[in-house]
């Protein structure tokens, strides 16, 4: 297989209520990462979207179609993924395929989400539709209740206190907010105590609102190219040294691993094993914080620390820039924001840009990063881990 | 080949307190909720089985949101109960005062039973859900 490279980005300021549609806002972030490419829209040969719920949202399916013609790459293939929040992150992997095997050589891939059109109540519902609508939903599956359910898993089986974990869970919001402050693209730019964490509405115990992510409306756009093209139009492509990607059922499904996530585990060995890396080759991350406590098992899921004890390495500064492993210097979703089918691509073009050296204007380069990994998990099972190298 | 333990034969046994799952009579597992091969060996050899219907808590939730339509159910108290045969499955826990359940329920014995969801235009069937009842 080919060498894939990022040769171009382009990224929306997430936020609420966008006056834009999700078609206008991708197609802003697309032309950005083409013309980053050096590119016009027709030397794009296919595209991939990601993109969730813009059925509820807009009443419009098959967006990729429309977007592609909108930005003028008329009539080529494209192809819309959904896996709920990893949607993104799974266009980018099979546009990686389609280029490493040498069909295509220059592709587009986006994501775009507008989830605060479709208000609270009907967001709720459907992000609940990424649980089993049998077996679970029933019972009141929800997005927080399942992140609550293993939060107190993960406390009942590391034998950690209840309390003891709140507070690790609050440090992941916190250091959060404080980076996603220099990050110009962030919804959220405030900073938040441990108080704030704690005294805010407890939204299925013990997930407070501050222990979670916003609704997020936004886009994010790249264009990835075989490592032939992408010498001749830019002096700083990022490679694709490794992409894995898993599935797993309902969740009651995976309780022979819980609260750990297989399917995380086998996604981000795969990209490990391609790559001929280790967890400890990493010089940033960007993993799936939709909830704090999911921060905390995805970092040992991705081998950053042992089981039940991130928590504690969130609290000593080990994930912050100077640290052993800088998490989410974005912001993570929980204040960058999340717009569901935007949140993988978003991901790929943070570490890019970090691999890139383009952090230091806003003042939060990691210096020298070479290498750097991303965790997308959508639902109750879908995970993509994809590693990105400047070397 | 035919699904063995459909959820509409599922549906219906839970309705009446009885929960139905597969025995794998390749490797002795139980699966429940049903699927169409053993969650453990990806067999076809199997046969459906009544469950004991008790089992013990391995976690919880209380909610204080709902998804659109079921406002009036908060607050509720979501769990994970691991069933004497094996497998987990995801109820609520009717038998207390949700906003009175805390860590303390984790591993209390638990017994089946059932309450409807009427369903919303997305999931038109009413459907059983697991309401578990701790019995100590």
């Amino acid at each position: 297989m080919r060498r894939v490279a990022v040769i171009g980005t382009g990224h929306s300021k997430f936020c609420f209520n966008s006056p834009k549609t999700s078609v206008e806002m991708l197609s802003e972030v697309a032309m950005d990462a083409i013309q980053e490419a050096n590119l016009t829209p027709k030397d794009i040969q296919a595209v991939n979207v990601g993109n969730v719920l813009g059925d509820f949202e807009e009443g419009q399916g098959m967006i990729q179609s429309f977007f592609a013609n909108d930005i003028g790459c008329f009539n080529v293939a494209a192809s819309r993924f959904e896996g709920a929040c990893a949607s993104g992150s799974m266009a980018v992997r099979d546009a990686v395929m389609w280029v490493a095997s040498g069909y295509y050589d220059i592709m587009l891939v986006g994501g775009v989400e507008k989830c605060t059109a479709m208000g609270t109540p009907l967001a709720t519902r459907t992000f609940s539709m990424f649980g089993d609508a049998h077996y679970e939903f029933p019972a009141g599956f929800l997005f927080p209740a399942v992140f609550a359910l293993l939060a107190h898993l993960y406390a009942s089986k590391y034998r950690i206190p209840l309390e003891t974990l709140k507070e690790q869970m609050a440090a992941v919001s916190i250091q959060s907010h404080e980076y996603a402050m220099k990050n110009s693209n962030a919804q959220i730019q405030k900073p938040i105590t441990k108080e704030d964490v704690l005294k805010s509405f407890m939204v299925s115990t013990p997930i407070q609102l501050q222990d979670a992510c916003p609704f997020s409306d936004g886009a994010a756009a790249v264009v990835i190219a075989s490592e032939e093209v992408a010498k001749k139009l830019t002096t700083k492509p990022v490679y694709f040294a490794g992409i894995g990607q898993a599935s797993s059922g309902k969740l009651s499904s995976q309780s022979k691993y819980l609260p750990r996530i297989y399917a995380r585990e086998l996604a981000s060995q795969q990209s490990y094993q391609m790559a001929g890396m280790t967890p400890q080759d990493m010089d940033l991350c960007e993993l799936h914080d939709c909830f704090s406590i999911a921060a905390l098992i995805a970092a040992e899921g991705l081998g950053f620390f042992d089981f039940g004890k991130s928590g504690e390495a969130w609290l000593n500064g080990e994930t912050r820039i100077g640290g052993k492993i800088p998490i989410n210097i974005s912001g993570g979703l929980k204040a960058k924001g999340h717009p569901i089918g935007a949140t993988g691509v978003s991901q790929v073009i943070e570490v890019t840009r970090q691999l890139r050296g383009d952090m230091e204007e806003q003042g939060r380069q990691v210096e020298g990063a070479k290498n750097g990994i991303i965790d997308t998990l959508g639902g109750d099972g879908i995970l993509v881990s994809m590693i990105l190298t400047n070397q | 080949m035919d699904y063995k333990l459909t959820f509409k034969d599922y549906d219906k046994a839970l309705k009446k307190d009885v929960l139905l799952g597969l025995r794998c009579n390749d490797c002795g597992a139980y699966t429940c909720p049903p699927m169409m091969v053993c969650g453990d060996c990806a067999s076809t050899n199997l046969e459906i089985v009544e469950m004991s219907g008790k089992g013990r808590i391995v976690t919880f939730t209380t909610c204080n949101i709902a998804a659109e339509g079921r406002e009036n159910e908060n607050p509720y108290t979501i769990v994970m109960v691991e069933l004497e045969e094996g497998p987990w499955i995801m109820g609520n826990l009717v038998s207390m005062d949700p906003k009175k359940v805390t860590m303390e329920v984790i591993g209390k014995a638990v017994q089946v039973g059932h309450r409807v969801y009427p369903g919303d235009k997305y999931s038109p069937q009413p459907m059983a859900r697991p309401a578990f009842c701790i019995t100590g």
